[in-house]
């Protein structure tokens, strides 16, 4: 579960870092890429691995078309304009989705066959789990090699530097928002595809991993993309705790007291340090 | 100026809500106008928070269900006078507000919305965990809801209730305009402006924001009171993230920064859906559409974009004056 919550806050963070905007549709994005895993993999029964492309190119596309339809045309945009037209987005996306899919819930069977688990030392851990972890592992690695070692990502990290100097080098910064968006969204498809078959998903799950990434993000620090994969998982981890030695009901609580916790202790999250200069700037 | 600015459309809207039973009379509209009302307080204490204030609150149906559940549960459970839980709802509801707005209010922007957004879904998975306390995801179902009584009457009719809710509105809608055309008013649309300007000229800026989101508090908590006294029953349901957006919504189709701008937006998003009955569960599709319509092309809201219409059309015949002069 940890792992969602770290691809959804990667998500976050990627379009935070390319544009200032807090995207509150990422959650969407995720809930989007689950129920049309579940589409493809159970009803259409494509091949697993197609089915997980064509989903997340279609989730990605539906974030391009998010930054073209709603975020461009904006001129000069203030911060609340910018939160309630990505809300405004997340419920449209809930709707649609709602509209098409029906209010059921969705779900389907482990990637490597009807509830595998191996066994570790007593524990029996769900085959997805390994699916899960791989995912976002490759998911790391391919940023890591793309923001460091690929012209695309240097520009992109350029722009999260300074939008001014990096237009001033011949950077398309317009371009570049509209990428990040792709990305985020394709990360966030990634995530609800490969979570699909352990949680189930219905139209208006988006929220909840909306908020718990975006609760990741911020603990991790904003913009701080080894901070999000690390607090994601740190979170998933005590969320499991509470439900286990707690109060079932409180598991979802959880995530969210640390998020305002952290936001009103230390809001430049556990790993981030400058990221506390750049808060100021809200 | 200002004064007779306020009284004018006051006297205006009084004769309005006191004549529209007149012409209102199935018991049912009378009830859609009943819940525009109570709506109405809660978007009336948003828009003095964003419009006025500048500030965004993500957790608003937080404070809402807070009133309701508190009148439920203290009339209920406990067998308070409605007047006296009413009281306490709004009491509890300022010393919450206060304790999380006195932190989250530093926040700005994003991340202020997100963390009112993290408050209300707490308190939202509190309504529904809290099963001994308010009955849990089934909603209250220990004790019926009383009545309320005012002086001899009891509220009882839709009549009756349109007639208590409006009148409670239009005490708060003086009160409100008041606080807009003062000081305090003033000393808010500064902080809308300019936060640190707001504070190099002596505004308290931190004490204001604290302050105004502890009123915004009250009154969704006043709202939910009359709520749990008119329906009689609540639900954690109606007191979710939705729900906050949907206040947000209406605060924002009306037109921030216009306390007839929040009323306006309140009575149409309640209207609207009533009125495509057809629709029912997609009417989330259609705030969603409405809202992002809105914000693209009406950033005013309906109250900004008919003020600007009419800004328009006084200045056709003016400017073909200045033509005529020149």
């Amino acid at each position: 579960m940890g792992s969602i919550y770290a691809l959804a806050a990667l998500g976050f963070n990627i379009i935070y870092n390319a544009t200032g905007i807090i995207n509150f549709a990422q959650g969407e994005f995720v809930m989007l890429g689950a129920m049309l895993m579940a589409y493809f993999a159970a009803v259409l029964k494509l091949p697993l691995l197609l089915a997980f492309i064509v989903v997340v190119l279609l989730v990605a596309c539906v974030g391009l078309i998010l930054e073209r339809g709603c975020i461009h045309p904006l001129k000069n945009p203030s911060i609340l304009v910018l939160v309630m037209i990505t809300i405004a987005a997340s419920i449209l996306l809930k709707g649609v989705t709602m509209f098409i899919a029906g209010k059921e819930v969705h779900g389907m069977e482990y990637f490597s066959g009807e509830n595998t688990v191996v066994d570790m030392g007593g524990a029996k851990v769900p085959t997805q789990t390994f699916w899960i972890l791989g995912v976002l592992g490759v998911v790391v690695c391919g940023l890591v090699i793309f923001f460091n070692l690929t012209l695309a990502g240097k520009a992109m990290r350029a722009c999260a530097f300074d939008r001014t100097a990096a237009s001033l080098m011949g950077i398309p910064t317009k371009r570049m928002v509209m990428f990040s968006f792709f990305l985020s969204a394709a990360i966030g498809g990634m995530a609800g595809a490969v979570i699909v078959p352990i949680s189930m998903a219905d139209y208006q799950s988006g929220a909840m991993f909306g908020i718990k990434g975006f609760g990741a993000a911020v603990f991790g620090g904003l913009g701080n993309n080894f901070g999000a994969v690390s607090a994601g998982l740190i979170l998933g981890i005590l969320e499991a705790l509470t439900a286990g030695y707690l109060s079932s009901h409180y598991k979802d609580a959880l995530p969210l007291a640390v998020l305002l916790l952290v936001l009103f202790v230390k809001p430049s999250g556990l790993f981030g340090s400058e990221a506390a200069g750049r808060l100021k700037k809200f | 100026m200002m004064k007779r600015n306020i009284y004018i459309p006051y006297a205006v809207f009084l004769m309005i809500v006191l004549l529209a039973p007149m012409f209102v009379k199935n018991p049912y509209y009378l009830g859609v106008l009943v819940q525009v009302g109570i709506f109405s307080l809660v978007t009336m204490g948003l828009s003095l928070l964003m419009g006025y204030a500048g500030q965004i609150s993500l957790g608003h149906a937080a404070f809402f269900g807070m009133g309701a559940y508190a009148s439920a549960i203290l009339t209920g459970t406990c067998h308070w006078s409605p007047w006296l839980a009413m009281g306490a709802g709004m009491l509890i509801t300022a010393c919450v507000a206060w304790f999380v707005g006195t932190p989250s209010l530093k926040l700005k922007g994003h991340y202020l919305a997100m963390a009112t957004l993290g408050f209300g879904l707490i308190v939202n998975i509190f309504f529904l965990a809290e099963v001994d306390l308010t009955g849990g995801p089934s909603g209250y179902t220990f004790a019926r809801i009383p009545h309320i009584t005012f002086i001899k009457w009891t509220i009882k009719s839709e009549t009756s209730s349109y007639y208590f809710v409006w009148g409670i509105l239009l005490v708060i809608l003086l009160l409100t305009l008041h606080i807009i055309h003062s000081r305090v008013g003033r000393a808010l649309r500064s902080i809308h402006a300019d936060e640190e300007a707001a504070r190099a000229m002596g505004v308290n800026t931190a004490q204001y924001k604290v302050g105004i989101f502890i009123l915004s508090g009250i009154y969704a908590s006043l709202a939910g009171s009359l709520y749990a006294h008119y329906i009689r029953f609540v639900a954690p349901d109606p007191f979710g993230l939705m729900e906050s957006v949907l206040l947000v919504t209406m605060v924002i189709v009306g037109g921030m920064g216009s306390i007839w701008g929040a009323i306006a937006g309140a009575a149409l998003l309640i209207i609207l859906p009533e009125a495509l009955r057809f629709f029912q569960d997609y009417n989330i599709l259609i705030y969603g559409a409405i809202l992002l319509f809105i914000m693209l092309f009406l950033p005013g809201g309906i109250f900004g974009g008919s003020q600007m219409l009419w800004l328009l059309i006084r200045k056709i015949p003016g400017r073909r004056q200045e033509a005529k002069d020149g």
